[in-house]
């Protein structure tokens, strides 16, 4: 579809579902909306930092671009391989293992253009890396689901990727020791690209110039005091992350973001029925769920926690405690006085 | 608007007489921020002590239609502080407590009125740090930090407020409280605390902010690159940028800002360099070592004539003390002056610069040149008398021109000192009439009296913005109807 066409959709639809690349079934399976065809890279200045590009290209085409140019996007967009798209990664607010370092997606979205509800065309920020003039749309499409409109053109920061990475994994005794170790490690001076809780394993990534990285691993063994597993081809590891190969079939996906305080609770509320995998010292878990969502919203509401499912069988996509109040219903009336988009 | 008589009393019966200023010599105080050509007298001053007395004086505010202006430290240099004239100006400086500081989780929660560097000098102890660093620091507070969106010079690699506000309470123009975002750096739903963040005050009043810490790099390194043209400065930030490096931060000064930091601090800068670029890269220790070496052979072959590594914290700070006092050092050159700030696409520097050059001479304004140049952040200051009649107008006229120019080059009217009062007739250069209607759409749908900080951001000359394009889903059932 045009934008044209895109327009014209809106203004008489009365019910608009968009669907990037499908990657989140939870957010996209009902969909009247694709948007595999706007597509493309508008935009690209490696010595600028940015690059605009329409919201339906799939996030590989343009990683794999960037990374001709020896750069990428330090957020980590989740499933790259399995055809995510900027759009798609925008609206449902997702970032990787990889935001340990220099932030989430919504540190790097710089512009957004969509369509409103009611056809009509909107633009907001700016397409350098800096920049203060007028509201900051991009931020507040950021996990909104699409429901402020369609977002067809988006403008990222992106930064030099590292020469060279390597991962080092560290075996704890317990999940509790794997926590503390991960608190350590967040509060030192250490520069981590990644930093990950999976059970009782510690999985850190550093990246940079190639002949620190040996050193780099031997002082960081030796703040833990634990010796660990050093992979220096680590591709792998972190591909199994992004793409949540690790996650089964059949259960659900959810995203839950917290603090490292909250994940002891959460973990003995989830015991049976869970595992998680903690990214970003613990800033968000990202939870294999195999028993119902409506009792997974229940646990989330009494911990005070939000969720957003991924995967999984659901009439309601963002769970436990609700975000947003008044302020969202007074956006939600700017864009889309209708509720054309409202997602959940 | 009711009587100016009825709302003074209501606001003295919750902040007694003292917090609510009234007489010339107070207000005068007020007049103005840091952008001094706009003066505006408000009806009163108000100094509440608690969130409480925030929240009441907004309402009483809204129960009687007077606009009111959120006041930090009144260091905005867009006129964002600015009165407006009859308002009540509600000056925040007395909310300036650290509520929480939480070295484990590496977060701050705090009242509006702490000041940026209370928050890194009180995180200090737990070798942690508050990163974004606008010059003003030690007086600006996190509150007007927030409302605009500030930056700094250490704003390249780890980004300005925005990117450190994990959440807010925030106060609504009719009295509402909610809390948005919380203390993770994730979140699910709509980026709500990002959209404040950047609001220029018009989204309403943030009570509480929760700020990320950062731990404070284990090294910096620093370096001083001197050269006998701004074109050779502006290549060598090129150079870096494609070496592959990531400083933290990228400045450069021009001549006559040289000039004038050397006049006000002495920090040993060569007087003759036609520019000085300041490159500094932070980080673990070995990996900066490793970086360093690189960065070093990069500015060596830049055609610079002089280069000085700092060899200690000392000679670091006095490279830094230069540049972050050249814009109170430009002041003593001349006696009036204007702050600029553009941004232009970095690859355009060189070419930005010439033309300033030329517009200056054209003005026959001198203007002095500090800018961010890792982010393309111009801050052309533009010297003049104020005195000479009609010299203000040409000032405003060239900082108008410049604007324009970051705009055909493809950059921005503002990086980090917001529209205001000042750039709002730049808006739609940058903005089409449609986006700015959005945006007003946006403004009354959640402010629908206008009351939080009214004449800034969008052009005075504007037609009103339609409230509403359809009709509320309430009209259409015939609950509710226009009259
Ligand atoms: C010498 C000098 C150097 C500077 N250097 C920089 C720099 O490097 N980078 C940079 O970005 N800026 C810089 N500035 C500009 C200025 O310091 C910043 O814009 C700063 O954030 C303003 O803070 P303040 O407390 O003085 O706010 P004020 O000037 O008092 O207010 C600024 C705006 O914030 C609103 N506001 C204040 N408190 C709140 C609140 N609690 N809730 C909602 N709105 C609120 C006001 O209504 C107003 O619109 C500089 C200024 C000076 C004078």
């Amino acid at each position: 579809m045009t934008i044209l066409e895109i327009q014209d959709f809106i203004k008489s639809n009365a019910s608009v579902k968009v669907r990037g690349g499908g990657t989140k079934p939870a957010l996209s399976s009902v969909a009247n909306l694709e948007m595999h065809e706007l597509s493309g890279m508008l935009e690209y200045d490696p010595s600028e930092y940015t690059f605009t590009a329409l919201a339906g290209t799939r996030v590989s085409e343009i990683a794999q671009i960037l990374a001709e140019h020896g750069q990428h996007l330090p957020f980590d967009p989740p499933f790259l391989m399995a055809g995510a798209t900027l759009g798609g990664t925008v609206a449902a607010g997702l970032s990787g293992s990889g935001r340990q370092r220099f932030g989430g997606v919504r540190d790097f979205v710089l512009a957004v253009q969509f369509i409103d509800g009611l056809g009509g065309i909107v633009r907001g920020g700016g397409k350098v890396v800096k920049n203060a003039a007028g509201f900051d749309l991009p931020k507040m499409h950021c996990g909104a689901l699409g429901t402020f409109g369609v977002i067809t053109e988006l403008t990222f920061k992106v930064f030099p990727a590292p020469k060279a990475w390597a991962t080092l994994q560290l075996e704890c005794d317990t999940p509790k020791t794997a926590l503390e170790t991960m608190q350590k490690l967040a509060g030192s001076s250490f520069d981590l690209e990644c930093l990950d809780v999976f059970g009782s394993r510690v999985m850190i990534r550093i990246g940079g110039v190639i002949n620190a990285l040996e050193t780099r691993l031997e002082n960081l063994q030796k703040f833990v005091g634990i010796e660990g597993q050093v992979t220096r081809d680590d591709t792998e590891i972190w591909r199994e992350a992004r793409e949540f190969l690790w996650v089964v079939p059949n259960a659900a996906l959810v995203k839950i973001p917290l603090t490292a305080s909250k994940i002891p609770t959460l973990e003995a509320k989830i015991l049976e029925h869970g595992r998680t995998r903690y990214i970003s010292s613990g800033n968000l878990a990202w939870l294999e769920w195999t028993d119902s969502l409506e009792n997974l919203d229940l646990i989330l509401l009494e911990l005070q926690l939000s969720g957003l499912v991924l995967r999984g069988n659901t009439p309601r996509v963002l769970l436990g405690k609700q975000v947003g109040g008044v302020l969202l219903e007074r956006v939600l009336n700017t864009f889309d006085l209708e509720r054309k988009f409202n997602a959940t | 608007m009711t009587e100016p008589a009825t709302i003074l009393t209501d606001l003295r019966r919750v902040l007694g007489e003292a917090r609510v200023m009234v007489k010339a010599a107070q207000l005068a105080a007020y007049e103005s921020d840091a952008l001094t050509s706009f003066k505006a007298r408000a009806l009163a001053v108000v100094m509440p002590e608690t969130e409480l007395e925030v929240i009441e004086v907004v309402k009483i505010c809204h129960k009687h239609r007077v606009p009111f202006v959120a006041r930090g430290s009144g260091t905005s240099l867009s006129g964002g502080s600015l009165p407006v004239a009859d308002g009540v100006v509600i000056a925040l400086n007395k909310l300036n407590k650290i509520l929480k500081l939480d070295p484990l989780e590496r977060v701050a929660v705090v009242q509006p009125g702490v000041t940026n560097l209370a928050v890194s000098t009180a995180a200090a102890p737990f070798g942690l740090y508050y990163a974004p660093d606008p010059s003003s620091q030690q007086i600006c507070t996190i509150g007007g930090n927030v409302a605009f969106n500030s930056g700094g010079a250490h704003c390249l690699k780890y980004g300005m407020t925005s990117n450190h506000v994990l959440g807010l309470k925030v106060l609504l123009p009719d009295g509402e409280v909610l809390t948005l975002g919380g203390s993770s750096l994730e979140s699910v739903g709509a980026d709500l605390h990002g959209l404040f963040v950047g609001s220029e005050g018009l989204f309403g009043i943030a009570l509480e902010v929760t700020l990320r810490l950062l731990p404070k790099p284990q090294r910096y390194r620093t370096v001083l690159a001197a050269y006998h043209s701004l074109e050779a400065a502006g290549e060598a930030v090129a150079s870096v940028v494609s070496s592959g490096l990531l400083p933290g931060a990228m400045e450069i000064m021009d001549a006559l800002a040289i000039q004038a930091a050397e006049a006000a601090v002495h920090a040993g800068y060569p007087k003759d360099a036609a520019a000085l670029l300041i490159v500094e890269l932070e980080g673990e220790d070995r990996a900066i070592e490793a970086e360093f070496l690189e960065l070093e052979r990069v500015i060596r072959a830049s055609g610079a004539y002089e280069v000085r590594i700092a060899q200690s914290e000392l000679e670091r700070l006095t490279i830094w003390k230069g540049r972050k006092s050249a814009f109170s050092a430009v002041g003593r050159l001349s006696p009036d002056y204007i702050v600029q700030d553009g941004v232009v696409p970095r690859g355009k520097l060189g070419l930005a610069l010439k033309e300033i050059e030329r517009l200056s001479g054209v003005a026959g304004l001198r203007v002095a040149n500090v800018f961010h140049a890792g982010d393309g952040n111009l801050h052309p200051l533009i010297l003049f008398d104020g005195r000479e009649p009609g010299a203000l107008e040409k000032a405003e006229h060239l900082a108008g021109e410049i604007l324009g120019l970051c705009v055909k080059l493809g950059g921005s009217i503002t990086g980090e000192h917001g529209v205001g009062v000042e750039k709002r007739e730049h808006m739609p250069i940058m903005f089409s009439s449609s986006d700015l209607d959005a945006m007003k759409r946006l403004r009354l749908s959640i402010d629908p009296l206008e009351l939080s900080n009214p004449g800034k951001m969008f052009p005075s000359g504007e037609a009103p913005a339609l409230v509403s394009h359809a009709p509320h889903p309430l009209e259409r059932a015939g609950v509710i109807t226009r009259e």
